[in-house]
């Protein structure tokens, strides 16, 4: 009995053969059963910090005592009262450094609120979620640049306050990186457009197709009467090595990568998906930010997939053993040096450099330097470039209104507290803070909309 | 309804125009910009240059070969239907210079964007001289277009059935050499076409902007597909393009990365029992 109260109930997982088969999902989420068990080890804290570690503040306490009555509705209403994508959340959140790092249960694992937030999320879904009211319509409206979670969570928080909201997408699919940046098997498509459903019933208008900066401009956007505009235009853009060979046949952005298979759905090439992509051999894959890659190329037939990458891969701890469990391979403390391609331009060697600690910089950690003499080839067909992104600022800058961008960085620059970056003109997510993550991006959405919601209630 | 292909017809053997109401691309478009389509919702994402634009009844006019299967089934779209999805203005406007002497050229379906770029240069005031190619007479479109917005108009064939016998860029190596000046050439068409135009302006040290129509999936900056070296820069054709100096474009690399899914195209072509041969 001790020992079922000290350990974590497992979520269950597809098998490591079935999911190189699959883009389906890896982890399948908790019966009713497993949820109950692990929601019975929660303590109650009376000062939980859990919800102090949750950027959004959700009531996790709160919700855990309803899913114990096995009142999952309320317990779903719960979350959302903080959370406008929690079955997203549940999914993609990196609990570890968030609640689950905050879990007083110290002498056993922390509880496992993701999967908890999650199982209540489906489970509304599934049924139905209920519409919260919406209050009277105000009569005024706003205008939201970019689908992401950003985007989604400010049209959630006016939509709820009586605003019109139309949000304006580029890509021909609306929810940005949840749709185009991560895959399938971590996050389900179906789970997001559900998200979206939900978004719509709110009464919030989606538009396709529609890059502002360049199909309208910001400018256009107050000409047709919006009282504000919100810019969520994340950081999609790829920021590329610099190093020779970059542009060889078989090298691929990160984005494009991602892209091709997640929006486009080249995976189903060639019956179900017109569009291709190229994975051959083995893989290389050079930035900390390539688990998906890596893990979306195994599963396209890759014969190996390597990370190089300098310190620490980045993602959820889950999702790097997950990815290891299916056969990537990580190399730490390496550096790419240039790309080799053979007379028809494809790439076929990579050339790297090993690091070694070197003087301590500014933050008293020693800065990694290459080892002369340390370099070495990789062979790989396919080579995916896996560094930073940069803000995607068409929207930002064509227009007259005076939006103020970081020269270093490229991200939009805000008041800290109001998140307005120009007069009526509101900013938050990755375009603000740089590449961050989904749940940042929804905290500083409902920020913004309180913001919003101030600035037009006086004009 | 939005998208619907309000006109069509057929220029030449398997080159299309067709005219799509898109009022918001049709207020924004500008000389030398392309929009991005999917015919269903399967549909790849291709991006195709406007041709032609009507603020005013909101259509816009793209022209296309039918090559690939996505062009194929663009192709097999009629009046009344609409396009699944269409994005744009995309890319950088074309620079339209003033009171030059210009030379545009074309080749095969890529002379409706020349006649594009022609008819913008003259309404500039400028003095246009075009020279359109093709494998033979049938494929040279928009001829009639062009001798409306040309001071003068140079045909040229593979076969000689209609104009002169050979290739643009001989016709343009002989004008030259005749002693005829130009302040800016204009090439759009296949890499090879392009390449070998600047190759020929560049001892003349005549400025040459060359329309890249690399491959593509956003269209907006976001996955580096169309990435090309000009002057030793990595550039992306959609946002930094499609328009380059074409004496600085590595055309090597650039003819290489457009090739890359050939052996795809072609498989997509056999499923869609389109491949030509009889298999």
């Amino acid at each position: 009995m001790l020992e079922f109260r000290l350990k974590q109930v497992r979520m269950p997982e597809l098998p490591v053969e079935e999911r190189l088969k699959t883009f389906n999902e890896v982890a399948l989420g908790y019966s009713e059963e497993q949820a109950l068990a692990e929601a019975s080890r929660c303590l109650q804290c009376t000062r939980p910090l859990c919800v102090e570690m949750c950027p959004l503040h959700v009531d996790i306490p709160e919700f855990i005592k309803l899913v114990r009555l096995g009142n999952y509705g309320e317990a779903a209403e719960k979350i959302r009262q903080k959370n406008c994508m929690p079955s997203v959340c549940g999914r993609v959140c990196p609990q570890e450094v968030l609640c689950a790092m905050g879990c007083k249960n110290t002498i056993g694992d922390p509880i496992n609120i993701g999967a908890l937030e999650r199982f209540v999320a489906d489970w509304e879904l599934e049924t139905g979620a209920a519409v919260p009211e919406i209050r009277p319509s105000t009569g005024k409206s706003v205008a939201v640049v970019g689908s992401g979670p950003a985007g989604l969570s400010v049209a959630t928080e006016l939509a709820k306050r009586g605003h019109h909201v139309v949000v304006f997408e580029a890509l021909h699919e609306p929810g940005g990186v949840l749709i185009y940046g991560i895959p399938e098997f971590r996050l389900p498509k179906k789970v997001v457009k559900k998200e979206i459903d939900y978004v719509k019933k709110l009464g919030v208008e989606i538009k396709t197709n529609v890059i502002v900066g360049k199909t309208l401009t910001v400018d256009d956007l107050f000409d047709e009467g919006f009282n504000a505009v919100f810019l969520g235009t994340g950081a999609g853009l790829p920021k590329l090595l610099g190093i020779p060979g970059e542009n060889l046949c078989g090298v691929y952005s990160l984005n494009e990568f991602l892209l091709r298979i997640n929006l486009m759905k080249a995976g189903l090439f060639p019956h179900k998906s017109k569009t291709p992509i190229k994975v051959r051999g083995r893989v290389a894959i050079l930035g900390a930010r390539g688990m998906d890659a890596a893990r979306s190329a195994l599963r396209l037939g890759a014969e190996e997939a390597c990370i190089f990458y300098q310190r620490k891969v980045v993602g959820r701890t889950d999702d790097i053993r997950r990815g290891l469990e299916e056969g990537v391979k990580l190399h730490s403390s390496t550096k790419p040096v240039r790309l080799i391609g053979d007379e028809k331009r494809w790439v076929k060697l990579v050339e790297l450099v090993k690091l070694k600690p070197g003087q301590p910089d500014r933050t008293g950690k020693p800065k990694l330097i290459p080892e002369p003499g340390s370099e070495f080839l990789y062979s790989a067909e396919t080579v995916i470039i896996a560094t930073e992104h940069v803000p995607n600022t068409i929207a930002a800058t064509n227009t007259t209104r005076n939006i103020k961008i970081a020269e270093k960085n490229k991200t939009i620059i805000v008041n800290q507290e109001t998140l307005e970056a120009a007069i009526g003109i509101f900013a938050g997510g990755d375009v603000v803070s740089g590449a961050a993550s989904v749940i940042k991006a929804i905290e500083a959405g409902k920020r913004a909309a309180q913001s919003i919601n101030a600035h037009i209630s006086k004009h | 309804m939005a998208n619907e292909i309000i006109f069509k017809e057929e220029l030449a053997p398997e080159v299309k125009l067709i005219k799509v109401r898109a009022p918001l691309i049709a207020r924004k478009a500008k000389s030398g910009q392309f929009i991005i389509l999917r015919v269903d919702e399967d549909g790849e994402r291709i991006p195709l240059t406007l041709i032609d634009w009507n603020p005013k009844d909101g259509t816009i006019t793209l022209v296309f070969k039918e090559v690939g299967a996505s062009t194929k089934d663009l192709g097999k779209l009629g009046v009344g239907d609409a396009i699944h999805d269409l994005v744009g203005p995309l890319g950088k406007p074309s620079e339209i210079p003033l009171h030059s002497k210009v030379c545009v050229i074309g080749r095969g379906v890529a002379i409706a964007a020349a006649y594009e770029r022609a008819k913008k240069m003259k309404e500039a005031g400028n003095n246009v001289t075009a020279i359109i190619s093709a494998r033979t007479a049938k494929q040279l479109i928009f001829k009639e277009q062009l001798k409306g917005v040309c001071d003068k108009l140079y045909m040229v064939t593979d076969d000689g059935s209609e104009g002169a016998k050979g290739y643009a860029n001989d016709f343009l190596i002989s004008l030259l050499e005749s002693g005829e000046k130009f302040d800016l050439v204009y090439a759009v068409g296949a890499a090879t076409l392009m390449r070998s135009i600047s190759e020929t302006t560049k001892p003349y040290k005549i400025k040459t902007i060359v329309s890249l129509n690399s491959l593509m999936v956003d269209g907006t900056g976001m996955c580096g597909c169309c990435r090309v070296t000009v002057g030793g820069k990595p550039m992306f054709a959609c946002v930094d393009g499609p328009d380059f100096d074409a004496h600085l474009v590595d055309f090597e690399e650039f003819r290489a990365r457009i090739h890359m899914y050939d052996e795809e195209e072609r498989i997509a072509l056999k499923i869609a029992g389109e491949c030509g041969c009889r298999c």
